[in-house]
């Protein structure tokens, strides 16, 4: 705020503009005219560019093939539209106001602010923010408010240094004791089996391949041997640590029949970029095969 | 001086002998240009670091300098990645915007004539240095540097050797450099708060601070409310890794199928909850004093107060105060309560209401004002529009239901880099150009610097943009190679315009490096106030002596941000102008 | 037009920095500071050491939480039982704050060499005091090692290492900060003995504090 003093200092002397300052502000270019408009340029071609690869969807997600990866998507699109109108008016806006008000000699329209427009955009942007989060908290409900219904398929995921293995409880639907003691890779014993414990006995080891049924619910239970991984299939818009000392549930449904990658996505160390699994989801009767196979091969 | 009223006196000795002047020095200007230095050093560090990790990424076979063997292993390609995290984010961004300038300016913006604790500040550097000596360190002994990246998550980066290599005497050496820079830090946190707060100058009242000011005193809260957080969890995981306790580490780890039986109970998720509770604040330890030079900036070169004075004033506290209650929006799939993740999500939606309010008030300034572009308004101007990207990428992120994808990959590397690595650094360029010629009595050259603005602007959106579409097809973080995941292959492409984009960049600034070296020496002498700026450190001389005001009582009678009022003389009022005697209405 | 109430307004929000007293036209010979002013600067020094104990809250806090966390988790936390000397070693600190308040407390009437000779005893009271406490704590860990609890042992014994660990490192910081008080030339310093002493009593005084919250969280959240 300007002040209005109307007295002097002690000493009565002024300072205004001192031998020390420039008459005008340094500047190698004549008149502004040229940086403006680059500036505005480049500002307003990055924006079109990005706008369109978007709408291209020209690096785009691979289709989803569960219905929470449909609301993943959904709630997705909304976000991208809001952040994509903001994102344009604001580059817009600075590309215009950069340029309209360069330095042509104008008299400067003074003002330090206005309340109104503060109070109008601070509650518009609280609002589309909050609201945004608020409707996004359902799809994120569904994933993880709610446990898997007791009749899902039940399947542990372990992961280690560097590889995923998963076990399926067999036909006793349990699963056996483990004992980190007892891992062994060399023996086949991935997840350290305990072979005391006879509901282990039909357990049946899947190394690097996880096989679901379309259309029926699969409940995951992440482990860790060693570090903490990361269980993410892009295809399920799903992604889970696996913590050591921990056990994480997450269950999802699967309507897409197909070959999809599970890759890590928590640094374990130096193999962490190729510590993959193939995540096959086949149709109910092709998943009772494969059951069949695995438990003959375990006799 | 003669235009300067008051006493001529001689308040202080200068110091003598080249230990005092330049080394030990208790003058926060030397101090603050120490620290500018150590961060220059810094950054073209971290560049390198980048390089090379770029480089891999595209040509795996070649053979790389500075690469033990040649061909980049992936350990040494994580070793890259924690090292140019880390150096980037301590020894560049916490450091050039709040410990370099904020040293050198803040005393002369309040009109004080050094710090509170001089011989603090002096010590306070001279740690950083030693904790970047004992970082760098790492990159020197057996099995190299630490390979858990700058987040260090337990249990890889707690249990040693078993879990890879560099992480053994490597992994050590970075935490306890890293405690040695948060002991550094909390004493320099201490000496910005108490000269803000105590030693102000006649007439400079808190809503007449510069913006630069306000940014460099909440950064300095939140790091001294921060540092000693991150300080309690080097404490306790350097305990794990050396005394045997099992704060971080759980029991029945195996490693080659041997199980390690030395640890049991420990909790991981507890290592990020103390870390993030840090690491959040220090992101806004590093933007804000970014925005408040931002802020000053496009005022001066509007010739316009900031819009929205008070707006903005609160925006910074608000960003200041939130930031510390968003910590967990980066555990959203750590196995964190997702209940609590739904709070901590809407905590984050609500803090981007405050940066958006800065970004309309940016706007707000430059509309109906009277633009030159000058280099420091040029990178001023890119922070608006690098911060406004980057800020909305947080959107999807703050959103667990879409973090389910983006988690760890690189749309969370995009993100990031947009506001810290490309808006902060932006913050350090336009702070350079702006405040060079104060700091050394010489003016940058302008047409140098414009090339470097052009390269710089559109090579970092070359880079980082693409992040984002990486990040849509799901390319994870930290994957030394691109081979060993089939949905990569289609992403070859990309990958070849980021590092090309990335080679470029990282030349474009030494164009920057020759300019800031060069006019050192053989600049053009720079005037007092050659931006005709209205802030108390252009009523001094470039460089300013040794006091800064030279015995000068300094008295401030206005706002930070009087240009073009109406009715006054010329298109700017210093904040220590005298109002004039009778019928003046300055 | 300003009213006179308005600059008054102005003054009280403004730190009114160094400005108040002109340094004197010779610059004086020594080579003492002039600025800030000696009021000023022993408001700095007060705000300075409140940071610094916002801080080391902020430390001890982490690692409170830690403890409690730590604690909820897994099933290997055994109470670790406390060495009774602990609570001769509360009493001798909490001593230790009373005689460090006799110091300070230089009462009207005596003469300035009876008021330094009590300041003088009662300090070196207090450092003694400290002192004693940091050997008791010693004593404290000697008798939980001969009772086979160490550092590695179980979370509840690490966390009592580590926490009395920690406040003896503080204390050993406002012992020598005791020291310093006592036996530096204050004449030549920005601030008064007096302020380097209150300066160290609220640090004292707060690591006292600090004793008494941690003794009850490892004795009571046992």
């Amino acid at each position: 705020m300007t002040s209005r003093m109307n007295e002097t200092a002690p000493d009565g002397a002024e300072r205004t503009a001192s031998p020390g300052c420039a008459k005008r502000i340094a500047s190698n270019q004549r008149g502004s005219t040229a940086p403006a408009a680059m500036l505005a340029l480049v500002i307003v071609v990055m924006t079109a560019i990005t706008v369109y690869i978007f709408l291209k969807k020209i690096w785009w997600f691979p289709p989803s093939i569960t219905d929470e990866g449909a609301q993943f998507d959904a709630q997705f699109l909304r976000t991208l539209v809001i952040t994509g109108v903001i994102f344009v008016a604001a580059q817009l806006g600075l590309a215009l106001a950069l340029f309209r008000y360069r330095d042509r000699g104008q008299r400067v329209r003074y003002f330090e602010g206005n309340n109104t427009m503060e109070i109008i955009w601070t509650l518009a942007t609280l609002v589309l923010f909050v609201g945004l989060g608020i409707y996004a908290e359902k799809a994120w409900a569904s994933v993880h408010f709610v446990d898997a219904s007791p009749s899902a398929l039940p399947i542990e995921v372990t992961g280690q240094q560097f590889a995923w293995n998963f076990r399926y409880a067999g036909p006793d639907g349990v699963f056996g004791r483990t004992r980190p003691d007892l891992v062994s890779a060399s023996t086949g014993n991935a997840v350290g089996v305990d072979p005391a414990d006879p509901a282990g006995k039909d357990d049946i080891i899947s190394p690097g391949e996880i096989v679901v049924p379309a259309g029926r619910q699969v409940d995951l239970i992440l482990k860790s041997l060693d570090v903490t991984h990361s269980f993410f299939v892009r295809e399920l818009r799903l992604k889970q640590d696996a913590v050591p000392g921990m056990t994480i549930h997450l269950h999802f449904t699967a309507n897409t029949t197909g070959t999809y990658e599970v890759a890590c996505a928590e640094l374990c160390g130096l193999g962490h970029y190729k510590m993959r699994a193939t995540m096959m989801v086949v149709s109910e009767a092709d998943f009772e095969k494969w059951l069949q196979e695995q438990e003959a091969a375990n006799q | 001086m003669a235009t300067h009223e008051g006493v001529s006196a001689h308040a202080h000795t200068a110091p003598t002998g080249f230990l005092w002047k330049y080394v030990f020095s208790l003058d926060h200007k030397v101090i603050g240009i120490q620290y500018y230095f150590l961060a220059l050093l810094s950054v073209f560090v971290g560049m390198a670091l980048s390089l090379l990790m770029r480089l891999h990424l595209v040509w795996p076979a070649m053979k790389l300098p500075f690469i033990p063997g040649g061909i980049m292993k992936p350990e040494q390609y994580l070793a890259l990645v924690t090292m140019h995290g880390t150096i980037m984010v301590f020894m560049v961004l916490t450091t050039a915007p709040q410990s370099g300038f904020g040293n050198y300016f803040l005393p002369i913006e309040i009109g004080a004539e050094d710090m509170a604790f001089p011989i603090l500040n002096m010590l306070s550097f001279w740690t950083t240095f030693v904790s970047l000596l004992v970082i760098l360190a790492a990159f020197f002994v057996e099995g190299g540097a630490p390979i858990a990246g700058w987040t260090s998550y337990p249990p890889l980066s707690a249990v040693g050797d078993a879990s890879g290599p560099g992480e053994g005497l490597g992994q050590t050496l970075w935490v306890i450099g890293l405690a040695i820079f948060c002991l550094a830090s909390l004493i320099g946190a201490l000496n910005f708060i108490t000269t803000t707060v105590d030693l102000r100058c006649k007439g400079m009242s808190l809503m007449r601070m510069p913006l630069t000011v306000w940014a460099w005193l909440v950064t300095a809260i939140l790091g001294l409310l921060a540092f000693g957080v991150l300080l309690a969890a080097c404490g306790l995981l350097l305990l794990d890794r050396l005394a045997g306790t099992s704060f971080f580490i759980p029991g029945g780890l195996v490693f080659t199928d041997t199980v390690m039986t030395a640890h049991e109970g420990g909790s991981p998720l507890l290592w990020q909850h103390l870390f993030w509770f840090f690491g959040h604040p220090e992101v806004y330890i590093a933007i804000l004093p970014g925005m408040g030079v931002t802020s000053h900036i496009l005022s001066n070169f509007s010739r316009k107060p900031v819009f929205g004075y008070r707006a903005m004033v609160a925006a910074i506290c608000g960003i200041g105060f939130l930031g510390f209650c968003v910590w967990g929006h980066h555990m959203f799939v750590s196995g964190m309560s997702p209940y609590s993740g739904f709070a901590f999500s809407l905590l984050t939606m609500t803090i981007g209401v405050p940066s958006a309010i800065k970004t309309f008030n940016w706007l707000g300034t430059l509309w109906g004002g009277k633009i030159t572009f000058t280099c420091a308004m040029l990178f001023a101007l890119g922070f608006v529009s690098l911060f406004v990207t980057g800020g909305l990428s947080g959107l999807f992120l703050a959103q667990p239901t879409l973090d389910l994808y983006f988690h760890d990959t690189f749309f969370v590397v995009a993100h990031f880099h947009f506001v810290m690595g490309v808006a902060a650094i932006f913050g350090i360029f336009g702070g350079t150009y702006f405040w060079y010629p104060k700091m050394f009595g010489r003016m940058l050259n302008e047409g140098i610097g414009k090339v470097h603005f052009w390269l710089t602007f559109v090579g970092v959106y070359c880079i980082f943009m693409p992040m984002h579409f990486l990040g849509l097809v799901g390319r994870p973080r930290r994957y030394a190679d691109l081979s060993g995941v089939n949905f990569l292959a289609p992403l070859h492409n990309v990958e070849y315009f980021i590092s090309i984009a990335a080679f470029i960049t990282i030349g474009a600034q030494f164009i920057f490096l020759f300019n800031f070296l060069y006019c050192l020496k053989w600049g053009k002498k720079a005037e007092e106030n050659p931006w005709r700026g209205t802030t108390l450190e252009w009523s001094i001389p470039s460089p300013p002596p040794f006091d800064n005001f030279a015995g000068r009582h300094v008295q401030v009678y206005r706002g930070a941000y009087e240009f073009s009022v109406p009715g006054a003389s010329q298109d700017f009022i210093p904040q220590d102008a005298v109002p004039e005697k009778e019928g003046g209405i300055h | 037009m300003r009213s006179a109430a308005i600059d008054e307004l102005e003054l009280i929000e403004t730190g009114n920095g160094g400005g108040a007293i002109l340094p004197p036209l010779d610059g004086g010979g020594d080579d003492r500071r002039r600025w800030p002013s000696p009021e000023v600067s022993r408001r700095a020094s007060f705000t300075g050491v409140q940071l610094a104990l916002a801080a080391i809250v902020m430390f001890f806090m982490s690692l409170t939480s830690a403890y409690i966390v730590r604690k909820g988790l897994g099933t290997d936390w055994q109470a670790t039982p406390i060495p009774r000397v602990l609570w001769l070693n509360t009493l001798i600190l909490l001593a230790s704050s009373a005689t460090i308040e006799l110091a300070r407390r230089r009462s009207e009437g005596q003469s300035a060499e009876a008021r330094e000779a009590q300041f003088s005893r009662w300090w070196t009271i207090t450092i003694v005091l400290g002192v004693m406490f940091l050997v008791g704590q010693l004593f404290a860990w000697r008798q939980l090692a001969a009772a086979g609890m160490f550092l590695r042992t179980n979370p509840s014994s690490s966390f009592f290492y580590l926490l009395t660990a920690a406040h003896g490192a503080h204390l050993i910081g406002g012992i020598v900060a005791l020291l310093y008080v006592g036996f530096r030339n204050w004449k030549r310093s920005r601030i008064t003995q007096e302020t380097a002493a209150d300066l160290a009593a609220l640090y004292w005084h707060f690591m006292d504090g600090l004793w008494l919250f941690l003794f009850a969280l490892l004795t009571l959240g046992r």
